[in-house]
């Protein structure tokens, strides 16, 4: 497991590379998924606002 | 063409193929990343180092691809006015970005253990970084004006003429000397890499792939929602009556 992780003295490049990547791709999902849900919850108290004033 | 035009066509295809593209990204990353880190033998040369190939190659491919995509869309957009066009230029350009960042990143790490150094201002390694930069200046020209319409058009302009810079990434390494080692999979003649290395690498590609359309299609649907709502504020803005939020972008 030790032998795993040291990634046979490349441990300080490897490790940073794949964490890079799962940063910034889990990161740009998250933040598409937020603004989706915040969009969708906006525009639904918009249609109420409107449904209600007629 | 005009038949895809259609927004809530668009979001019904869309919703039907989700499930399956989400999917696939799971499973393909998954199985890449066992392959990439467990089940691949290390390089003669470059040891354990060359499981940043893994993650380095397909980010760098998904960045031409994806900048290629926005050139095609910015295209279509310009000359067709096809409305979709826009928001699916304007939806893939950060995530372009980020694969471009990842690539840099993965690079700057898999040259230092192998190159003795964490960049070089060469022709392949230069250009990407443009590519970077023409991603950051798609994003925010789509957002420097009021009116949307002006940022879509001059991101879609420039988008087009930035495009002449993906042939040069791609033919960089053959015109130029370099420290970046050429092509050995997209090549003529075939890839020269063993299979036992080019299946993860495929796997993860398809995974960056499927990864880039599953966001995109949530960043597409996040834009339309907007557009929605910039009418219907406008709408009752001005008093105008309920037709209008059928207007671009908001047909249901």
């Amino acid at each position: 497991m030790a032998q795993f992780f040291s990634m046979g003295g490349y441990a300080a490049f490897v490790w940073p590379a794949y964490g890079a990547a799962a940063i910034v791709m889990l990161g740009i999902l998250v933040e598409t998924v937020r603004s989706l849900r915040a969009r969708e919850r906006e525009l639904s108290a918009l249609d109420q606002k409107s449904g209600a004033a007629r | 063409m005009h038949r895809f035009a259609n927004p809530a066509r668009f979001l019904r295809m869309s919703t039907a193929i989700f499930p399956w593209i989400a999917a696939l990204t799971a499973i393909c990353i998954g199985a890449g990343l066992y392959l990439a880190l467990f089940a691949s033998p290390p390089d003669y040369q470059q040891g354990e180092s060359v499981r940043i190939m893994y993650v380095h190659v397909p980010a760098a491919w998904m960045a031409l691809f994806v900048y290629t995509l926005i050139a095609v869309a910015s295209g279509i957009a310009l000359v067709w006015k096809h409305p979709l066009a826009h928001v699916a230029a304007k939806a893939a350009s950060p995530i372009g970005a980020c694969f471009t960042f990842i690539a840099l990143v993965s690079g700057s790490l898999w040259g230092k253990p192998m190159w003795g150094t964490w960049w070089v201002w060469d022709a392949r390694l230069t250009s990407v970084l443009i590519l970077f930069f023409l991603y950051l200046g798609h994003m925010a020209l789509m957002n420097a004006f009021e009116d949307s319409s002006r940022g879509e058009r001059a991101a879609a302009i420039l988008a087009l003429v930035g495009f002449v810079n993906v042939p040069i990434i791609k033919f960089s390494v053959d015109w130029w000397n370099t420290l970046h080692q050429p092509a050995s999979v997209m090549r003529l003649g075939g890839p020269t890499i063993d299979p036992a290395m080019l299946r993860p690498l495929l796997l993860m590609a398809v995974g960056f792939t499927a990864f880039f359309f599953t966001v995109l299609i949530l960043r597409m649907r996040a834009e339309l929602i907007a557009r929605k709502i910039r009418i219907a504020r406008m709408a009752r803005v001005h008093g105008e009556p309920e037709w209008t939020r059928a207007a671009p972008g908001g047909a249901a």
